[in-house]
């Protein structure tokens, strides 16, 4: 009841929803990056809604099976196979026990989720299996020759397959102006909203960092440190817009522009760098 | 109190200081999760679950004090950090009046954040006002006690830090194998003693 990683270059992460209500000990809520592909994964294989998958960003993953799983792969879309034959994203497939199952490197998104039936099994750190690249919190990235234990599945997979959500070309996500967005001239609200952004390779799941012009303000006192969520739009003293991430810690000292739609913010997931974003506003 | 949107699925409640924040976390925090700062509380609600809190919370009878008494710790420190001659420098104080003024407050906890386990400490001695490091370092050590704006704080774990170090601890700040991982908790009271 195991699956071992026979290579892994890039970052190979366990992750599940997360941790929430922790932030009194100073713990953000880290989990899956694209929560919508993580929802397909778990559907499909009829998991628990909150069974840990394995995110992986980057390089070949490759993973075998020491019994027969049944897997699945959403999120990024790619070239994936078992043992040299080509199988389908979005769909649930059997991993033969010695099969090697490949993922190389994504052709549209960023961010696979490999599921399994059953779950993932690690060591709960504070009610989650999710790692936090910030805190150090969770589970160890993975690396070739880790071996992950799976959970015992009763449920019977579904045949169908779902449907990727991942936009090509430009990224149209919607923000709400604020908390902040008094902190910052009429120039820098529109230019928020018109200008054609640039990912910033710096970008991971703690923050996507947006190239384009500096963003500027007219209250230029510190501000004391308040709350932020994912999808917050901090902008650094030097004017640089910051989208958080997953893995944002739970405070911010930085004036938070706008705050992206929660729903938009999966496919925040799916940016490289050198992509393009464009924000609309979103008026509640 | 003023309330501002944090996107479609979070409100931010401003206070008009830290202890009033610390209060209305504490009563928010019964229906519904919360992030302290400052002076604010991020509720992580939608606005239309949020308002209606607000408002009958505001009519139910407004307690002055925080409803839990936190822990009081005391921390034992060696004040020989790397800036506790810039720290002197900047508050025209000796290291020795540094030392002094930092142990002799009695600090609270008002909020969490940065790392797990990293406390913002409040009500310190209000010479000790100084600003963080242009360029954080990229290592700091666990248990750098240190200084920024008004705030003291205790890196629990190595991470980057820009905040100028006074002294080191060697207790325990974070560990996730006890019932509670964090030491300090939005407040708890600290008293730092020299050695």
């Amino acid at each position: 009841m195991s699956i071992r990683i026979v290579e892994s270059t890039g970052l190979t992460l366990l992750q599940d929803s997360g941790r929430f209500g922790m932030s009194a000990l100073g713990v953000g809520p880290s989990g899956v990056f694209d929560r919508r592909a993580f929802q397909q994964a778990n559907l499909l294989l009829g998991n628990d809604e909150n069974a840990a998958v394995i995110e992986h960003c980057g390089g070949t993953l490759k993973l075998t099976a020491t019994r027969d799983h049944a897997i699945t792969i959403t999120g990024a879309l790619g070239p994936l196979a078992i043992d040299a034959q080509p199988i389908e994203a979005g769909r649930v497939v059997q991993l033969a026990q010695g099969s090697t199952l490949t993922i190389k490197p994504p052709i549209v998104g960023l961010r696979y989720l490999v599921a399994v039936a059953g779950g993932f099994n690690a060591e709960l750190v504070l009610g989650s299996r999710s790692r936090d690249t910030l805190a150090h919190l969770g589970p160890e990235p993975l690396q070739t020759g880790s071996t992950l234990n799976v959970g015992f599945s009763t449920v019977a997979a579904w045949a169908g397959s779902i449907t990727p959500l991942l936009p090509t070309g430009e990224f149209r996500l919607r923000v709400v102006l604020g908390p902040r967005d008094d902190w910052f001239t009429a120039t820098a609200i529109e230019q928020l909203l018109t200008t054609v952004w640039e990912v910033d390779p710096l970008s991971g799941r703690v923050g996507i960092r947006l190239n384009g012009p500096n963003l500027e303000r007219c209250q230029t006192q510190e501000l004391l440190s308040e709350g932020v969520v994912r999808g917050s739009i901090q902008v650094t003293n030097n004017g640089m817009p910051i989208i958080l991430g997953p893995d944002h810690p739970v405070t911010g000292g930085y004036p938070v522009i706008g705050v992206i739609t929660d729903s938009d913010t999966d496919l925040l997931a799916h940016v490289r760098p050198g992509d393009t974003i464009s924000l609309s506003r979103h008026l509640l | 109190m003023k309330v501002l949107p944090s996107g479609d699925k979070a409100v931010l409640v401003e206070f008009s200081e830290a202890l009033e924040a610390r209060i209305w976390a504490e009563r928010l925090v019964e229906h519904l999760p919360v992030t302290l700062g400052a002076t604010t509380v991020l509720v992580h609600a939608p606005r239309s679950a949020v308002q209606p809190l607000l408002t009958a919370l505001s009519k139910s009878s407004n307690p002055h004090t925080p409803a839990h008494q936190g822990q009081a710790h005391t921390i034992t420190v060696h004040y020989d950090g790397p800036d506790l001659h810039r720290v002197a420098g900047i508050t025209g104080m000796s290291p020795d009046q540094v030392i002094t003024a930092h142990t002799s407050c009695r600090l609270t906890v008002g909020f969490a954040g940065f790392a797990p386990g990293f406390a913002y400490l409040i009500d310190g001695d209000p010479r000790l006002q100084v600003p963080r490091l242009d360029v954080p370092r990229p290592h700091v050590a666990a248990g750098s006690v240190a200084l920024a704006g008004a705030f003291s704080g205790i890196y629990p774990r190595e991470s980057a830090g820009g905040w100028l170090i006074i002294g080191r601890t060697k207790e325990w700040l974070w560990d996730t194998e006890r019932e509670r991982p964090a030491r300090l908790r939005p407040g708890d009271t600290v008293h730092f003693e020299a050695i």
